[in-house]
């Protein structure tokens, strides 16, 4: 299976279908706070961000959303090449006692998110976290799972999925390369 | 990156990584929980040849905020102090483990004879040697400026700005460091010192404006930052070897005072290295004034200086592209 997987019709449904799970699940908006992992997952929190305010205009999108790096809190730092560490900015509301919803483009090993689980730790302390994933790839090295998935995409270790946004890549689309030939 | 020994060879895409990576680096120290995991394991060893209090707390704050064990290793009292070479601290720091060494020399050059001499396979940042780099000082001032003088700083240099260097350019390894690293981020430098006090050759320089009096360089330059050199009395006495008249003279004529801060525009900052001599090369008037920024060089400069910590030590063992 290589090509496109989901367009941005698929993906537009598969967020707005997020943002009322995620209301779903926590009741209402009070104390959700959405976190996007850099680069790709924050553009996603806000857009989740927007759609959750659509629904409840109580929700000020703006104030709720922000990014968290996790480039210092992962476990590969010595056996990879140097990552450049991104921005970390917190809602101005804080995430103390807050309902935590991560946000990230593709769950794959778990690894990711269980240096994100490190870095929420540090920077205060939320009731609950959640997980919204616009793909879960599968292939799961920690016993992490998702809340909220956009699409499972069953995939073969070789192959490579490409998240792009319209905000970091100019379009939208999921795609799937490579694979044994 | 492997090593950090000066800003002569640095290029501008690794001193603005550098820069980047020290304003995360910075956001992180204004949290409560300030302590990172990133160099958990590593060990990094304070080498220090020469007295320094500020330089080396500060490489230790550095390294114990990202996790790393941090082993001081100062001359007094050492085995340095009884004569064992440079090879054989090397030697024995190896076989210690250390992934990263910190060293301050009296000799210049040293930092790069450690790097490069195969008897250690760690990282060396140099922390001062002799009268010839110390860069993680010109990294904290460029830091500094940035985030004062320049807009959206992320990504940039120091384009355009005109940043005067003041005082004993001859024996500061900071001016060293300074002059090259704000060349290379496109800033406009302006010298000012006795001629007795400026390294041979400089006067001819095209790509630098040289001043023999402050009140001159005032008069010609609208200046952005003005960074004031500490007058290093430990290298000024001695028979025969006066590089100025007097102490009063070097005030009258190289001295920052509130008349002449009044001449910078509103904007310009004052940046020193510390330690200070008020009075001296600085009144108090403008060392404590608003535009002053010495003590915030001094939390940036924890921060630089964990950027670069972990911009050596991550990525020791990917495969090389």
């Amino acid at each position: 299976m290589t090509g496109t997987i989901l367009g941005a019709p698929d993906i537009g449904r598969a967020l707005t279908r997020i943002a009322h799970e995620i209301l779903e699940r926590n009741e209402g908006p009070e104390s959700l706070v959405l976190l996007g992992i850099p680069t790709r997952g924050v553009p996603l929190a806000q857009r989740l961000a927007e759609r959750i305010a659509e629904v409840e205009p109580s929700f000020d999108a703006h104030a709720r959303c922000g990014s968290l790096d996790i480039t210092m809190y992962r476990d590969d730092l010595r056996s990879q090449p140097t990552r450049s560490i991104g921005p970390t900015t917190l809602p101005s509301v804080g995430i103390d006692d807050a309902t935590v919803v991560l946000v990230d483009d593709v769950l794959h090993t778990g690894r990711t998110i269980r240096a994100a689980l490190d870095a929420i730790k540090d920077e205060g302390r939320p009731t609950a976290v959640q997980l919204a994933v616009l793909v879960d790839r599968g292939h799961r090295e920690l016993p992490i799972r998702a809340d909220f998935v956009g699409k499972n995409i069953p995939t073969s270790r070789s192959e490579r999925v490409h998240v792009r946004l319209a905000e970091t890549d100019g379009e939208d689309a999921v795609t799937l390369t490579g694979g044994r030939a | 990156m492997k090593h950090l020994l000066g800003t002569q060879d640095m290029s501008r895409a690794d001193a603005t990584l550098i820069l980047d990576t020290t304003a995360q680096m910075a956001a992180t120290q204004e949290r409560e929980i300030r302590k990172l995991p990133t160099l958990r394991g590593r060990t990094v060893v304070n080498l220090f040849f020469e007295d320094s209090t500020r330089t080396r707390i500060s490489f230790e704050a550095a390294a114990k905020r990202l996790s790393a064990d941090v082993i001081n290793f100062s001359a007094k009292g050492s085995s340095l102090s009884k004569g064992e070479s440079l090879k054989d601290t090397a030697l024995t720091l190896q076989a210690m483990g250390a992934d990263a060494v910190v060293i301050r020399h009296w000799a210049s050059g040293a930092a790069d004879r450690l790097a490069h001499s195969g008897w250690m396979h760690g990282a060396v940042l140099n922390a001062g040697d002799g009268t010839h780099q110390h860069p993680t000082q010109a990294l904290l001032d460029a830091f500094t400026m940035r985030r004062h003088l320049v807009d959206s700083p992320e990504g940039k240099g120091l384009d355009g700005l005109t940043v005067a260097i003041v005082g004993d350019v001859l024996h500061s390894r900071v001016a060293g460091s300074n002059i090259a690293l704000l060349k290379t981020l496109g800033a406009n430098v302006v010298v000012v010192a006795p001629p007795t006090l400026l390294p041979f050759g400089m006067a001819s320089r095209t790509d630098i404006s040289v001043h023999y009096t402050l009140d001159s360089a005032l008069e010609a330059h609208d200046l952005d930052a003005i960074m004031m050199l500490r007058v290093q009395r430990e290298r000024m006495t001695g028979g025969g070897s006066g590089f100025f008249p007097s102490p009063e003279e070097y005030t009258r004529l190289f001295g920052l005072d509130r008349a002449r801060m009044d001449r910078m525009p509103d904007h310009a900052i004052i940046l020193h290295p510390g330690p200070m001599n008020r009075g001296l090369e600085i009144s108090a008037e403008a060392a404590d004034s608003p535009r002053s920024v010495i003590v915030e060089q001094v939390s940036n400069g924890v921060a630089v200086r964990m950027a670069a910590l972990y911009l050596l030590l991550s990525g020791e063992e990917a495969p090389s592209e």
